[in-house]
């Protein structure tokens, strides 16, 4: 999993309230066995038409976000089904951060599992970082996780709240894997060879 | 040490660390693996360079895409061809052992874990499927977790996991004749709501509860997760010891001896604290049909489909309407009115060999109506085989069923089997979302008898009574 720690990018602006995971990643896509290559897919159905080209209005395909690393939307952002492709659709596209004022809870857990940083901020900083987000690439967004900070291209900046944790984890790059394996494996070694005496049939 | 219920025992048997939050490091005894949602975990182990920790703690099998025609000559579906390979080259890569799906073990993974004594009473078990509550059955805590979560148990055989609260659902009294552990555990549902167990693990108890057998018991446990609970679990009994009795993974000898001394301990000690308890009386039970699109939309067999005019929450009402246009039907059709153009035997509810014997049981020497397509999907090649020995596959197949090769077919239609369009099913599976079965497909949850006997007069009919 790749460190978060300062991210510079364009913010793409999604002005949608309750963006499911089927809409970040329909089901098709599914029968993937990769967890790669899934930003194709990545909102399919509004990124292109029925017969398979561009639509030209869909925020990602205009010239100005194309590149975009920032997603900011509306309220409840993620929810639906718990399907992890849709975190791994957003990297794959180059996502690294969604801004939002809230977002569905296992989405949520999603991305600190795939180097994602979900931003949480009140509903009149979203107003703010929409404006700045409306003007494409000449109005980069600054995510400094350390800080717990967003700077916006005229200097203005907006805080937000993370749990330590989580933003350890994310500005270490460690997975919950890496954390379970660095910190608690001879926690496991003992417990495995005392389990093994209390329930030797296993 | 305070009065403690089966799920607290598990619990604390398994924590390995405690965050000062409560948020825990549990051990996983038993890992359950299948083609769908694998491949990306054990591909994250490889760019790792991890291991997974216990391959004898792990199983493998293909289930969810195999085709449930003859598969000797391989499998059509590219897609599903590739994800099974995988899973194979997996298995092999990482030490897992394996049931293809030519391997007779081969089967629906709640249903091969039972079977191979792999699943035991006091373990936790996982699998990356939400109805791993199916093992619950034995006195387990078993739940379904998602891909990264499969990848981390893989690799360290811990789960990082909150404890959930508990819940208590007492089914007292003895259930008619006709009436199931289906209809238990859709009664529960509609009871609770979809989200009435939500952040909860379910102890099933009461007389009802201990009369069925460790299949009934099954059946109720692998639904808790439509009730919205992480798990479901029933304490070990002589009927569990004795269903385990010779399987090929479960202990045996001096072993076993020590095993039952440890699983005797496994109940709920009296004065033990439960957050929610529900109460149900088995004799009162009808037997079961859901009419919409959610597993809590259930009715009596005596019923009519129900108005959603008469719900006040204006958000409830819109979906039960929607519900209803979905289904094609109207309110106030008397559910036995309601016809049947296919009706589904079989998954990880209803699959197993007690659910094929009532079915043959109750249609031997009777024609599947003209109207209707019926297939049966044993659970397993083991149920096959089993069914096949007592000649239930005959009765069947004379009664003008399908007899398919086992897998999960028609329970999600990711293989070629699946409804089309407006096409209404009277299903023995467990879910009955919109497109669940085939896209627009209608899908009615009901148990093994209710769905054998409509497959034979082309409608639904009252069990009790029929025949
Ligand atoms: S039979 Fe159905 S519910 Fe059971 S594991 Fe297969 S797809 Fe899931």
């Amino acid at each position: 999993m790749d460190k978060f720690t300062t991210l510079t990018g364009v913010a793409a602006p999604l002005e949608i309230v309750n963006v499911d995971t089927d809409m970040i990643i329909p089901k098709q896509y599914l029968k993937t066995i990769k967890r790669t290559g899934l930003g194709t897919g990545l909102f399919s159905e509004m990124r292109y038409k029925e017969d398979g080209s561009e639509n030209p209005d869909f925020v990602l395909n205009q010239p100005a976000y194309r590149k975009a690393q920032i997603i900011v939307a509306g309220d409840n952002f993620g929810c639906g089904s718990s399907r992890e492709h849709a975190p791994w659709a957003l990297l794959d596209f180059g996502i690294r951060c969604v801004i939002s004022t809230s977002f569905a809870d296992i989405f949520y857990n999603n991305c600190f599992n795939n180097g994602i940083l979900p931003v949480a901020v009140s509903q009149e900083d979203l107003y703010k970082l929409f404006d700045d987000a409306k003007r494409g690439a000449n109005a980069t967004l600054t995510i400094d996780l350390e800080a717990q900070e967003i700077r916006g291209p005229d200097g203005g900046v907006v805080r937000f709240d993370i749990d330590p944790q989580r933003k350890a984890k994310l500005l270490s790059g460690l997975d919950d894997i890496g954390v379970t394996t660095k910190e608690k494996g001879p926690a496991i070694d003992t417990y495995e060879r005392q389990a093994a005496e209390r329930r030797p049939w296993l | 040490m305070p009065p403690r219920t089966l799920y607290d025992k598990i619990w604390d048997d398994h924590v390995v660390d405690t965050q000062p939050d409560g948020t825990s490091l549990l051990y996983i005894d038993r890992h359950l693996v299948h083609e769908v949602t694998s491949p990306q975990a054990f591909e994250g182990l490889r760019v790792a360079g991890r291991k997974v920790r216990a391959p004898a703690k792990t199983l493998a099998v293909v289930d969810h895409n195999v085709p449930t025609s003859d598969r000797s000559k391989g499998i059509d579906d590219p897609e599903a061809a590739t994800q099974i390979a995988t899973l194979a080259q997996n298995a092999k890569d990482f030490g897992v052992l394996y049931f293809n799906e030519r391997d007779v073990r081969q089967g629906i993974v709640h249903i091969i874990g039972p079977e191979q004594g792999f699943t035991l009473p006091g373990t936790t078990i996982v699998c990356g499927d939400s109805h791993t509550s199916t093992h619950g059955a034995f006195g387990a805590l078993a739940h379904g977790i998602g891909t990264s979560e499969v990848e981390h148990v893989l690799a360290t055989q811990t789960l990082v996991q909150k404890k959930a609260r508990n819940m208590r659902v007492t089914v007292d009294g003895a259930l008619p004749p006709g009436v199931t552990a289906k209809d238990i555990i859709l009664a529960i549902i509609g009871e609770i709501g979809t989200a009435g167990g939500t952040g909860h693990v379910i102890e099933y108890a009461g007389e009802a509860i201990r009369a069925l057998s460790v299949e009934g018991r099954m059946t109720v446990c692998n639904m808790s997760i439509e009730g919205g609970a992480r798990a479901g679990m029933v304490a070990p009994d002589d009927k569990v010891y004795a269903y385990l009795d010779g399987r090929p993974m479960a202990p045996k000898g001096e072993a076993l001896a020590a095993a039952r001394r440890f699983w005797d301990t496994l109940h709920t000690d009296d004065g033990a604290h439960f957050d929610a308890e529900i109460r149900l009386d088995a004799a009162a039970l009808p037997p079961i049909v859901t009419w919409g699109t959610s597993p809590e939309d259930v009715i009596s067999v005596t019923g009519q489909v129900p108005d959603p005019e008469q719900i006040a929450d204006e958000a409830k009402r819109l979906s039960k309407h929607r519900a209803l246009e979905y289904m094609g039907l109207t309110a106030g059709t008397r559910i036995t009115d309601i016809a049947l153009d296919r009706v589904f035997i079989g998954s990880c509810t209803n699959g197993r060999i007690e659910d094929l014997r009532e079915v043959a049981r109750l249609v031997e020497g009777k024609k599947v109506n003209p109207n209707v397509n019926a297939m049966v999907v044993p659970g397993s090649g083991l149920v096959k085989v089993q069914a096949e020995a007592e000649g239930l596959d005959k009765i069947l197949v004379a009664a003008g069923f399908d007899w398919r090769e086992p897998g999960c077919s028609m329970c999600l239609a990711m293989n070629a089997d699946r409804l089309s369009p407006q096409e209404r099913c009277a299903s023995t599976s467990n879910r009955n979302f919109e497109g669940r079965q085939g896209f627009k497909g209608r899908t009615h949850l009901v148990s093994p008898a209710m769905a054998a006997a409509a497959a034979i007069e082309g409608h639904f009919v009252d069990i009790r009574t029929w025949g």
